[in-house]
């Protein structure tokens, strides 16, 4: 317990010191939901005022920037430049190790969601949520799942100088095509059948539905197992493929 | 007490073997030093010692322990500086140190281990402003800051200035002084005599010569005598340096001529493990 406790902090520390990841995981979805709050906010989307209908895209725009993006790259970072190798000397568990660092980062998505709140009630008037168990286990089982994928594509990667640019062509389109900014109900049918698959569409659909429309969590099965299978695919590429040491040469 | 033991050990990489059949011991409180050039199989064999790679054949023991079975127990009680000193750029000296401690159940003190390896002034600086020495320092911090028994250090002072590989032998002689056990490899033979107690020659895998440095040295019993003569220069063997030179010296004054640049030299470890690994390429 001592251990889980000194390494979350160590971990909330370096998570404080990036500024990379300040900036493009944590300030950025709040930096959109100003902008594009303030441009359409006003319209009605899906019969239902943008900025509502923003703030829940928002929310999983940031799931996936920080759980999955975030995640994904520092692992790779630290991976490639020995950090992790090094680690493993040391009498540090891997479970402890491992569960600091999705600890860290799913704090850093609980700060962002307050945030994005926040700025919504305060900038926006919109109304806080209500049905907030259900909320509360739907942005749980999204993080933990983007953290699963996160972890699983770092063995796609095999330098720290790639890592970014592979992460950034994942999730920037996903967030686009599953409707994180805008309404997907206009996109052309080809989007719309890639969206199908993408496992940050339901989870839109699953915050939607339980931000705007008062549905509670276990009336989303679809939607819930959609995403809990693409966070279990993750981590059982990572329990097969995971690497603690740099890819040499 | 043997802190480690080693009996044909094996490791291969596709078709390349790496480790072919090495067998040796250390004891507790020694300093051991695998002395090789690149591509020997020091890095190698020391990371499977420290459990980062599984042998093919051969037995290992570390502290008592089979490094490919260990636990965090077993972790306690080693320090390890690899070849390529991996830490956390935002952080500050202190605040490394400090995440290391934390693994341990009995550090040492984060300021001790400051000074023990010279960063005092550098201790509330950040990581990625440490120069490429201060840097290895601080990673014998690292290995450090647990208080291990046994201390595996690669190469652990490759691309230092003259001044700082002084600054790190001490060091590394202090450790030895509290009793440490130290496994060390290196490629620079300078290095291996000043500190260890006794070296393994590895080349291509295998151990080609162990024993005391000076015993080593002492193996080859020939002086060298070097001088120049009508601008050529002369160099003599011998294993009876005293008469030689006498005939020499002898006949220079009463011919009243100097012996221009004399030198008088016993083979160092470098003459050693050059003509060990000659002989090894000639095989």
């Amino acid at each position: 317990m001592r251990l889980l406790w000194h390494e979350l902090k160590t971990e909330l520390l370096l998570y404080t010191r990036s500024r990379e990841l300040a900036f493009f995981t944590f300030l950025l979805p709040m930096i959109f939901y100003v902008l594009l709050g303030s441009t359409y906010g006003k319209d009605t989307v899906d019969g239902v005022k943008g900025t509502r209908f923003l703030e829940a895209g928002m929310i999983g725009y940031g799931a996936i920037s920080i759980a999955f993006a975030g995640l994904a790259i520092v692992l790779v970072i630290r991976r490639e430049n020995g950090i992790l190798k090094r680690l493993r000397a040391t009498p540090l568990p891997a479970w402890i190790y491992i569960s600091s660092v999705l600890g860290a980062f799913l704090l850093a998505f609980a700060v962002e969601v307050i945030g994005l709140v926040v700025i919504g009630r305060v900038l926006f008037g919109v109304a806080l949520p209500d049905r907030i168990g259900s909320l509360v286990l739907a942005l749980l089982l999204g993080a933990v799942s983007f953290c699963g994928l996160g972890i699983g594509v770092t063995s796609l990667m095999r330098s720290a100088e790639g890592a970014s640019a592979v992460v950034n062509a994942i999730y920037l389109p996903m967030s686009f095509i599953s409707g994180s900014f805008f309404s997907p109900r206009h996109f052309p049918s080809v989007l719309r059948a890639i969206a199908d698959v993408l496992p940050l569409t339901y989870f839109l659909r699953l915050v939607r539905n339980v931000m705007l429309h008062g549905h509670e969590i276990w009336t989303q099965g679809t939607n819930v197992a959609v995403v809990a299978a693409w966070g279990l695919a993750g981590v059982i590429v990572a329990l097969r493929s995971f690497r603690w040491e740099p890819h040499e040469g | 007490m043997t802190a480690i033991a080693v009996r044909d050990l094996r490791k291969s990489y596709g078709e390349l073997e790496a480790v072919s059949g090495i067998s040796f011991e250390v004891q507790e409180g020694e300093v051991f030093g695998l002395l090789g050039p690149n591509g020997a199989g020091k890095t190698t064999t020391v990371e499977i010692l420290e459990g980062y790679r599984r042998r093919d054949a051969g037995e290992v023991e570390v502290l008592g322990t089979d490094p490919a079975a260990a636990a965090g127990d077993w972790r306690e009680r080693i320090g390890v500086v690899l070849q390529s000193s991996a830490m956390y750029e935002t952080l500050t000296v202190a605040e490394m140190l400090k995440v290391f401690a934390g693994y341990y159940r009995k550090p040492r003190p984060v300021d001790e281990v400051v000074e023990l390896v010279g960063l005092d002034e550098k201790r509330d600086n950040r990581v990625r402003l440490l120069s490429g020495g201060q840097r290895r320092r601080l990673d014998l911090g690292l290995a450090l800051v647990g208080d291990p028994e046994l201390i595996f250090l690669d190469e652990p002072t490759t691309g230092f200035d003259p001044g700082a590989r002084r600054r790190a032998w001490e060091t590394i002689r202090g450790l030895r002084s509290l009793g440490k056990t130290i496994l060390l490899t290196t490629h620079y033979l300078d290095e291996a005599e000043q500190l260890a107690d006794r070296v393994a020659v590895l080349r291509h895998g295998e151990i080609v010569a162990s024993g005391p440095p000076a015993e080593l040295t002492g193996a080859v019993q020939q002086t060298e005598i070097r001088y120049r003569e009508n601008g050529r220069e002369v160099v003599l063997h011998t294993d009876q340096p005293t008469r030689v030179l006498h005939e020499l010296t002898d006949k220079a004054l009463s011919e009243g001529r100097e012996l221009d640049g004399l030198v008088v030299r016993r083979p160092s470890l470098e003459d050693v493990y050059l003509s060990l690994t000659e002989e090894a390429e000639a095989r």
